[in-house]
């Protein structure tokens, strides 16, 4: 079943263009839930309230304001908002492209594939050329009304693009102070390595299934039919003192090389 | 889609705390942790006002009588007809799978650069959980130096997550990762049959490549709308005009919505806290209780 395509674009690369299709490359299969008033079982509505005078506010009459201190805020005009939307644009600029492994994976959001529109031979060199030389291109571009940046792949002979989120919205780990104690121990650090190293495979992620998905909704049909699930709970094995880590690592060293 | 707005809502209404607590294990160590957000939600900080300037706030209401709910009078359900639930408590779905929701269980470990961008989706900070960092250290400064990431399933609120623990800085961090089941194949999609193209034109591409290679600048990762909301922001107040005057508790945008400003404050306090020479050397279980008391 083939999907629609959410956008139509033209990736611009100097004077070669690629038209492209938008398709998204994620699928949401997350167990919805919503939220109900407690007593009666049924949704809850949201409503808007005035802080001031705890009056209901109706949506249509909302405007948008910007908090500049304690204290203050900037209010706006619809249309003043309207004339800041970024002009609308069918191009995907390409500014530069990057080694993939000096991009923090923090970034990247939401993947979508690039089909071609049209005529796929730009399309396929684009592809090969990205997986020739182990390149993504950092791509800009306006989709329904919001900019966007992303990276630009080759995936599996296609291409792709990864939205990204903007600089401000990752918390730099820079910023925060590691914590601290007395050094670790060289033979710590040694049986840890080893430890790590034997456990060190593949990333193969075929090998992993959401099962918990499934036994949600059994656990929806139980309740349905009136059953009373058991509640059981899990305590966690508490942590080792500080004195007992050398030990621990030595036990699960032996552990691995008895299972190896 | 309200569904995720009201789950958002319900997630932030406490103000900042960890999503989740916890254990990490590898071999046979253990790690207790909490997990907190490392990305804050997209989107400028504009708020919403009534025609009159005065902010407004969302309230759950009740659907008949529109009389306001407090966080107490809301529970989880799953539609299974139109318009009949079955409640689901948190209990309950932790009760599916206790274990996996209390432990991160660390059975593999990969090179941290074989994992496909496709399938990372948020970020986490990792905070030590216990009275004791030591093997949170331990963990971070062998896996930042071999350049490996942790790979193992866990339950957090209502779903599981494939997730890839890894370190920078001596900070431990968790990337949760999509399922292959949610990623399409490019057949699933509908791409055409792969082509070969022409050397000459993949050539002429590669060459292109090879013009604009460059290293990733930051400043590229910027939004073009917030800088022209905040010049509009700044005529405005040079001609101040349609400035209200709020309620003291409205922080400004300058401290991120007061997000990011807190949650900076609290992982620090939580990731310098919790180590130290004089702490370290402390009965572990005096520091124990005292984390139990911030919960």
């Amino acid at each position: 079943m083939a999907a629609r395509a959410i956008w139509k674009g033209i990736i611009r690369l100097g004077t070669a263009k690629v038209p492209v299709k938008l398709y998204s490359a994620v699928t949401d299969r997350t167990v919805h839930f919503r939220l109900l008033h407690k007593t009666d079982k049924q949704p809850v509505r949201q409503k808007l309230i005035s802080s001031e005078s705890a009056e209901p506010v109706e949506y249509s009459d909302v405007r948008k304001a910007f908090p500049i201190d304690r204290g203050h805020m900037v209010v706006f005009e619809a249309e003043e908002l309207e004339k800041l939307k970024p002009k609308e644009s069918r191009d995907i600029e390409i500014t530069r492209f990057v080694d993939p492994a000096g991009v923090d994976p923090r970034f990247y959001d939401r993947a979508y594939y690039l089909g071609p529109d049209g005529d796929a031979k730009a399309y396929f060199a684009a592809a090969e050329a990205l997986a020739k030389k182990g390149k993504e291109g950092i791509a800009r571009w306006v989709m329904r009304d919001r900019e966007y940046v992303g990276a630009l792949r080759e995936e599996d002979g296609y291409l792709m693009l990864i939205t990204m989120r903007h600089a401000d919205e990752i918390i730099d780990a820079s910023a925060l102070k590691p914590p601290a104690g007395r050094p670790l121990q060289k033979r710590e650090v040694e049986m840890a390595e080893q430890l790590l190293t034997a456990l060190h495979g593949e990333f193969d992620p075929s090998e992993y299934h959401d099962e918990y998905r499934a036994r949600v909704m059994d656990l929806v049909e139980q309740k349905a039919k009136g059953r009373k699930p058991k509640i059981a709970k899990f305590r966690p094995r508490t942590a080792k003192k500080d004195d007992q880590l050398d030990d621990v690592l030595a036990a699960s060293l032996a552990k691995v090389k008895k299972s190896a | 889609m309200p569904s995720e707005a009201e789950e958002f809502d319900l997630e932030s209404s406490g103000g900042i705390r960890s999503f989740w607590t916890g254990t990490i294990t590898f071999g046979l160590v253990t790690v207790p942790v909490a997990l907190y957000s490392a990305t804050r939600s997209r989107g400028t900080a504009l708020r919403m006002v009534a025609p009159e300037g005065e902010p407004v706030q969302r309230k759950y209401v009740c659907s008949k009588d529109e009389e306001p709910l407090e966080l107490d009078d809301l529970v989880r359900g799953y539609e299974i007809e139109k318009g009949k639930f079955v409640v689901v408590t948190d209990d309950e779905l932790e009760s599916i799978e206790p274990r996996k929701s209390r432990e991160i269980d660390l059975k593999l470990f990969v090179d941290r650069d074989a994992i496909d961008p496709v399938y990372f989706d948020r970020g986490y900070f990792l905070v030590p959980g216990g009275g004791t960092n030591k093997a949170y250290r331990l963990l971070a400064e062998v896996m930042e130096k071999k350049k490996f990431a942790g790979i193992a399933t866990f339950v957090m609120r209502d779903k599981e997550y494939l997730v890839a623990i890894m370190a920078d800085d001596g900070i431990l961090r968790a990337e949760t990762l999509r399922f292959q089941d949610e990623i399409r194949e490019p057949g699933d999609v509908g791409l055409p049959k792969k082509a070969k193209a022409s050397a000459a034109e993949v050539k002429k591409f590669e060459a292109q490549i090879g013009r604009r290679a460059k290293k990733l600048d930051l400043r590229e990762l910027t939004d073009d709308y917030e800088k022209r909301l905040e010049k509009l922001v700044a005529a405005k107040q040079r001609k101040h005009e349609d400035i209200v005057k709020v309620s003291e508790e409205e922080k400004p945008a300058d401290e991120g919505g007061g997000e990011v400003v807190d949650l900076l404050a609290v992982l620090s306090k939580s990731l310098g806290g919790s180590g130290g020479r004089k702490a370290a050397r402390k009965a572990p279980e005096r520091k124990r209780s005292a984390a139990a008391k911030k919960k």
